[in-house]
Parts: C-alpha cells; structure tokens; sequence
C-alpha cells in the first residue's frame, strides 16, 4: 500500500534543533505523503516533542530545511504552519472541558448570523457541525452538540480534537500521544479515528511509544533515539521484536557512540 | 446504534441536565434564604418597602458583579473595584461639585477613570503575567491611597458635597415609587442593573465573543493556538469591570449628593461572593448571567433581609459564609462530575 512516489506532503532535510547547547534534534530527515500514517517512535527525550513542535512552528529549526508541498518554507509561528494545513492535537485532545461540544469546536472561528454589531453566535449550525463532523469519524454515541466535551470519554474527545482539525482543513495530522492516557478499548477507538482520517487523504504523524499501536495504524516508521534518526522503514520491513529491541537497546547504543565520540572528536569538531 | 435516541430521551436528559446545572443551585439558594426572611421578618420584609431595599441592593451590586463575573469566566479576578468606584464618585464630585462644571462633564470624567484604570490593570496582567489577583489589589490599594491624598491636597476634607436637580442627577441618582402614589423608594439603578443584564447577556450567551470568554477561561493555550485574541478580550474585559464600577460610583454620588473617599470598599468582596453564589467557577471556564443574578439577588436578600428580624445585623455575614462556602463546594462538585464525565481516568503516563 505504501506509495511513497510523489512529492512528499511535508519533507524535513537534516534538520537540527539545538537549545543552549543541547542538540534536541540532530540532523533529521523525514518525508510525509497523503493518505498515509507516520509512526514517530522512540523513548522520552528521544526527541519526538522537538520534532513535532519544528513541525507545528513552535520551534524554528538551528539548520537544515522544511518543504511543504516541494518548496522550502520556514515556520516563523504556529499560525505559519495552521497555515499550511498542520495542525496538532495534543494527549487530552481538546482542552475546554466546560464548554459544549458546538462552541469547543468553533472556538476563535465562530460562526454567527445577523450583521453589524448585531451578530449572534449561530449554535445551531455549530452544534449540527460539529455533531456531523464527529459522526463522520465514527463517534455515533455523540448526538447532542449542547453536551460539555468533559463529559465525553478520552476517545471520543480525541475524535472531537481530531474532527475540528479536519474540519478546517488541514491535511497534515500530528497527534501527538493520542492512546497514552486511553484504555485498551478507548485507544483502539482512536486508532480507528486514524485511520479514517488517513483514508480522507490527511497525512497522519502518530507520536507515540507504544509499538503495538504504531503496527496496527502505520505505513511508515521513524525511530528517534537521542535526537537521531536510528532507524526508518515501511510498513512490513521489521518486526515487532526489531523496534522494541531498537527502541530499548538504542540508547545503551547512542551512549556508546557519544563515548566514542569524545575519544576521537565530536560530529561538530569534524564538520 | 444510539443514533435514533431521539424525542423521549433528550427529553429526558435535558431535565437531568438542568438538574445538574449549577444555577439550580443558586435558584434553591435565593428561594431558601427569601423563604427565611418572609419567615423571621414578616410582612414587613415581602411588602414594597422590604423588596425595594434588597432590589437597590441588588442593582447596584449587579452592575458590578456581571463583568466580575464575566471576567472570572475568563479565569481573572478583579479585587480593584472598590476603590474605582470610590475614585469614580470622588472624581465626579470633584469636577461637578467642587470646580462647579456641568455633571455631564464629571459623569465623563468618572466613566474614564474606570475605563482607564480597568486598561492599565488588562495591560498590567497580560504584559507581565503576574497574576490579577495581585496586580488588581495593588491597583485596589494604589487609587485609594491617589483618590484619598490628591482629595485631601485639593479639597482639605474627605467629603465632597455635590448638588444637582438636573435631568443627570434622575437618571443616574433618581428614585421611582411603584403604584399610584406609592412612595418613591425604588432607586433608577434597578433601570441600569436591567441595561447591564442585557448587554451581557448578549455578550456571554449570544455574541460570538462569549466562546472566548469561555475559552479564555477553559485553556489559554488552546484558545491562543484556535485563533482566539487573548490580550485584547482580557483588557476589554477589565475594563468593563472599571466601567461597571465607575458607573455605581456616578450613582452613589448622584443619590446622596455627595461622597466621602471611603466609599464602595465593600463591592470588592460582595461581588466575588455574589458571583460565586451564582454557580461561576473560581477557576474560570464556567458560568452564566441568570446564575449571577440569582447569586447577587441572594446575597442582597440576606444583607438587607437581616434588619427586619430584628437580629443584629453580624448574623447575616455568617449565612454569608455558609452560603459563599457551599456555593464553593457545589460548583466543585459540578467540576469535578463534568471534567471526568462521571467515569474514572488512567493517569498518563509520559513527556
């Protein structure tokens, strides 16, 4: 299934991040198609937040460039990248607890009717909106958009983070941890959710440390470990006892190589 | 499979959500401590004399509790109102009373003050990030020392007289009598309290702003990223709570014909608790206006409704406290059953 012809949605060449010393991210290349789910593995402070953040233009990279579409594009802030069509749901996945589902998911664009001064917050559209968006990826439960969104479940508030994104637009997806904080059934909920909306044709980045969920949704895979990228492979090309050897082993491996590099200089010293 | 949950079961969940809304609360809270009063203050406290001393109340602690109360929506608290309406009254009767110019020209005055001093506290928190808890007290305290030093420079007393007959002074300082004849002991701000009402019924429940108010008060952060301008909202709405408080202070100095500089201090805490009766969480994200009215109503009926039992009047700021504290608990209660939707949560795990 993986086409990986074409031009890459989103295209990261040998990008670096370094915060006062530290390098977060040390020269990372990844490519991002249409209609396919990147898996992005790897421990805490393997550097997965960096990445997702360079790419949500919260982080201007140190070196190394970004192509949207082909061309070369330097995210000054999260609003360039919303721009493009990135958009980011975070683990708990939207975020106004106390607000009902139609005015959550219109919230900074919301749609009114009437003129002038006297433009009224249209619910009912908000609400028929957001339900259907909602239904679109599954969640049937939900029928009501005057419910609190607390009062949903971690998945379907998931979904309803993840239909407000596509919703408006965009068509590259970071979900970034969406299973972490979820039950089994819940997280096999969402991935599902991830799969709908790959098959809508939006480039999915599923962030996560859980290798079960990244083989059952992805079709490519990166695997971070320090900053690096260690490994990087299609959907089928390693096994399960591979990544997790990769992801556990990969850090005695990187503390090797840092070892190494202090007895014959360090990558910067040789560049 | 649920989708065809139709008619019958909304119909159903639409009672038990009203049930579970915290203005029900603030509704039973208002309807006790009446029956309470009609009880032990007799005819006295129902007739037209007893509703128009906790209705003036009312009003003017309305005016001021509605934009507190939006602003506390947002997740902000504004402890400076005391002293602008302090200030307010002080500078209107200064310019009007003192230096003798038209009441116009002070009530204008006084409307900039609040106006002003609700920006520099709006600037002051969304600049520095020092919370408005204490940015609004330094001001609470800055402008009553300014109001009560530059008086005493001027005016070399802390009292200023003020007399007008104008159509000014009706319209902000005027009574109303209910019936034929009836004496005239309603005050003209029940009119402004109502105005108020209005205007921020229509900003919270139907404009578009009222989603950010919401939203400023359920995540910053996502409410920044979704497009939402935060620093703008947040100064417009500290500069209502200014306003609001500037316009009872044009009101008490236009009613009694005069000020002292001590004045309005009590607004500052009876609009938090007025508010917080009225089912808005202290941490912001949640309320409505018909809460708020219900919360201030109650706090007005319990503040003026002790004088006719014939109790001294220190009983009533212990209901007070009872009432403020399980007006506190309820509406966490109500928190805490809406974030996790009645069911328990795994905690997460990583970054």
């Amino acid at each position: 299934m993986t086409n990986r012809s074409g031009t890459p949605i989103l295209k990261l060449s040998n990008v670096s991040k370094v915060f006062s010393g530290y390098r977060a991210l040390d020269g990372v290349s990844l490519e991002v198609y249409p209609g396919q789910v990147l898996c992005l593995l790897g421990d805490n402070g393997a550097g997965k937040s960096t990445l997702i953040k360079v790419l949500a233009g919260f982080h201007e990279p140190t070196s190394g460039t970004l192509e949207v579409n082909g061309e070369v594009t330097a995210f000054k802030s999260p609003k360039d990248a919303s721009e493009a069509g990135i958009a980011t749901v975070h683990q708990f996945g939207g975020t106004f607890p106390l607000m009902s589902i139609g005015r959550s998911f219109f919230v900074g664009v919301e749609p009114t009717k009437g003129w002038g001064p006297f433009k009224r917050f249209d619910r009912h559209y908000a609400n028929e909106t957001a339900v259907k968006a909602m239904q679109a990826l599954g969640i049937t439960r939900v029928t009501d958009g005057d419910r609190l969104i607390g009062g949903l479940s971690g998945g379907e508030r998931q979904a309803a983070a993840i239909a407000r994104a596509v919703h408006f637009g965009a068509n590259v997806l970071i979900l970034d941890e969406p299973t972490a904080a979820l039950g089994v059934k819940e997280a096999a909920h969402v991935l599902r959710i991830v799969m709908q909306a790959r098959n809508k044709g939006v480039a999915v980045i599923l962030v996560t440390h859980n290798v079960s969920h990244a083989l059952t949704v992805g079709d490519h895979f990166a695997v971070l470990i320090h900053g690096q990228k260690a490994d990087d492979f299609a959907k089928g090309e390693r096994t399960r006892e591979q990544i997790t050897d990769l992801m556990a082993g990969g850090e005695a491996m990187a503390e090797l190589e840092q070892e190494l590099n202090t007895l014959t200089g360090s990558i910067e010293r040789i560049n | 499979m649920s989708k065809t949950s139709s008619a019958q079961t909304s119909f159903v969940d639409k009672i038990l959500n009203l049930a579970r809304r915290p203005e029900l609360g603030a509704l039973s809270g208002t309807v006790i401590v009446y029956a309470f009063f009609t009880y032990f203050g007799g005819s006295q406290f129902t007739d037209l004399g007893g509703v128009s001393s906790w209705a003036n109340t009312a009003a003017e602690l309305l005016i001021i509790a509605l934009p507190v109360g939006l602003l506390m929506i947002a997740g902000e608290f504004d402890l400076s109102v005391g002293s602008v309406v302090a200030g307010s009254s002080v500078t209107l009767a200064l310019v009007s009373g003192f230096y003798g110019l038209p009441t116009w020209v002070g009530v204008l005055a006084a409307l900039a003050l609040g106006a002003t001093s609700g920006y520099l506290n709006g600037l002051m928190v969304t600049r520095t990030k020092v919370p408005s808890f204490i940015v609004t007290l330094a001001m609470q305290f800055g402008l009553a020392g300014l109001t009560l030093g530059l008086v005493r420079l001027i005016t070399l007393t802390t009292a200023i007289p003020l007399k007008d007959d104008s159509f000014i002074k009706t319209l902000f300082g005027g009574k109303f009598g209910i019936g034929a004849g009836g004496p005239e002991q309603f005050e003209n701000a029940i009119f402004w309290a109502i105005g108020v009402v209005l205007v921020v019924v229509w900003m919270l429940h139907v404009s578009p702003y009222g989603n950010w108010i919401f939203a400023l008060g359920g995540d910053i952060v996502s409410a920044r990223a979704a497009g939402v301008q935060v620093e703008k909202t947040k100064i417009a709405l500290f500069m209502s709570t200014g306003i609001g408080a500037s316009l009872v202070g044009i009101i008490q100095a236009l009613l009694y014909n005069g000020t002292s500089t001590s004045g309005g201090q009590s607004f500052v805490f009876n609009s938090v608790i007025a508010v917080v009766i009225g089912g808005v969480l202290l941490t912001g994200g949640y309320g409505s206006v018909v809460g708020i009215v219900l919360g201030t109503c109650t706090f007005a009926i319990v503040n003026q409704g002790v004088y006719y039992t014939g109790w001294d009047s220190d009983w009533a700021a212990l209901i007070l406290g009872i009432l403020l504290l399980s007006a506190v608990l309820m509406n966490n209660t109500f928190r805490k059953l809406a974030i996790s939707g009645g069911k328990k949560k795994e905690v997460k795990k990583n970054d």
